[in-house]
């Protein structure tokens, strides 16, 4: 049976979660009528407040996401979440774990959980997450929760695609407070220490929140470092509460519609670029010639500068 | 970029051992799918909710309770009652052979019993994929 975009997004518009799941697939593996839907669904979006949550592998981040979307559910608020776990580089699968510790909320249907692989992305986010992220925010959810992979101190991506970042650590990561400084700490707009039931937790706390008071205060906002313990489910009200603060004030000052306008002129240089460049290479039958130069090299004829010059000049750049 | 595959392994029921259920779920990520796992003690209800939000390829139950012959057909039913029948759903775990016959009428493709190769398994799902409806999109 061929795909019927149009009853597809019909279904989508009245709310059909088959239909959603069915969009969000389309949308991850660049179908040809990805455009199409994005365009289609483009002036539903821009409602929804998008909150990330990073921090290393096993932190916490899936309980504390778990928490913090039944919190938002107990404000009436519709929440998507998106899940991200790492491709592996060698087989191309991937092992999509978060579901597990998401299990207050997976029979809500106020709520929507989607797990995505990386596939190859090295920032923390899978490739298509923003174009995710829009497709559940024109479904009609008010908050979206991303959750990267698991993170070292150079996946930041996430600070681009959130208004607000939570950054989670646990007490053992307070020895590399210091190291992380050029990293994770630079992203985060709220800090948590979770498993602070842990004999150190107070110790790490203090620890991280003296090293953020060295940072300028930006737009009014100081990162608070909260505790919680998320097994537990405490905290969880706090993390909440300073969540919601963050984006009000986010809204109030103008600054979630300054952002939304530097990701529509990202986009838009990103789609031209992607053009361009496939047009220009179609155009001039590069492949072809970067297969002779390839040859040409390693003959021992050409370097990669000289024959990347030669490929220029033939194609009258 | 490849179409990957997409598959929801779940422990329906009450048993507790899920090392079948990770061994195969380990063998399908090295044979390139995107597996999602869940994880034990899921009602049928969960494990359809999971497949539809997740838009998997392919559901994989695990199940050595011997509750198959009611948890199995049930999540076949639900999964058509929200609309959608071009999954794959297949079983594995201690399932005897008359039963199996019987899952097949209620909708469950196939069974993989104990022994059985986890390359089988693979292999079985990616012939299945590349002649279903959902290969395209």
């Amino acid at each position: 049976m061929p795909l019927d975009v149009q009853t597809l997004l019909k279904r989508f518009r009245e709310g059909d979660r088959v239909a959603l799941s069915r969009v969000i697939s389309l949308v991850e593996n660049d179908h040809p009528s990805s455009p199409v839907i994005l365009d289609t669904l483009y002036p539903f979006t821009g409602k929804a407040l998008r909150v990330g949550v990073t921090g290393p592998p096993g932190a916490g981040k899936s309980t504390l996401v778990d928490h913090v979307a039944a919190r938002m559910r107990t404000d009436s608020q519709k929440v998507g979440i998106v899940a991200v776990d790492p491709t592996s580089p060698f087989s191309g699968g991937a092992l999509l774990g978060d579901r597990v510790r998401m299990s207050s909320v997976n029979l809500d249907d106020g709520v929507f959980i989607r797990s995505m692989a990386s596939r190859g992305s090295s920032g923390g986010l899978a490739w298509k997450t923003f174009e995710v992220c829009e497709v559940l925010d024109a479904f009609g959810v008010d908050r979206i929760i991303v959750e990267t992979v698991g993170v070292g101190q150079g996946e930041l991506e996430i600070a681009d695609e959130a208004h607000s970042t939570v950054v989670v650590l646990v007490p053992e990561s307070g020895d590399g407070v210091q190291a992380m400084k050029a990293g994770l700490m630079e992203i985060g707009d709220i800090f948590v220490i979770n498993k602070s039931d842990r004999e150190s937790a107070d110790t790490a706390r203090r620890m991280l929140d003296s090293a953020l008071e060295l940072k300028p205060v930006k737009n009014g906002w100081r990162p608070p470092v909260l505790s919680t313990v998320a097994l537990k489910g405490e905290g969880v009200e706090e993390l909440h509460r300073k969540i919601e603060e963050h984006l009000r004030l986010l809204v109030t000052s103008g600054s979630i519609q300054h952002r939304r306008m530097e990701g529509v002129r990202a986009k838009i240089v990103e789609i031209l670029r992607n053009r361009i460049i496939q047009s220009a290479w179609e155009r001039n039958k590069l492949g072809r010639l970067i297969d002779a130069e390839v040859v040409s090299v390693m003959a021992g004829g050409s370097t990669p500068y000289k024959s990347a010059a030669e490929i220029l000049r033939k194609t009258g750049q | 970029m490849e179409r990957k595959v997409r598959v929801l392994v779940a422990k329906p029921g009450l048993d507790g051992h899920d090392r079948g259920a990770k061994v195969v779920a380990s063998a399908l990520r090295d044979a390139g799918m995107e597996v999602i796992y869940t994880g034990l003690h899921q009602t049928p209800e969960m494990i359809v909710e999971a497949a539809v939000q997740e838009d998997v390829d392919v559901v994989g139950l695990s199940i050595l309770s011997g509750a198959h012959m009611t948890l199995l057909p049930r999540v076949v039913q639900l999964l058509r009652e929200k609309g959608v029948d071009d999954v794959l759903v297949v079983g594995g775990g201690i399932i005897p052979e008359a039963d199996a016959e019987e899952l097949a009428s209620a909708g469950i493709a196939r069974i993989f019993g104990p022994g059985c190769p986890t390359s089988e398994i693979a292999s079985y799902i990616k012939d299945w994929f590349e002649t279903s409806e959902r290969a395209g999109v």
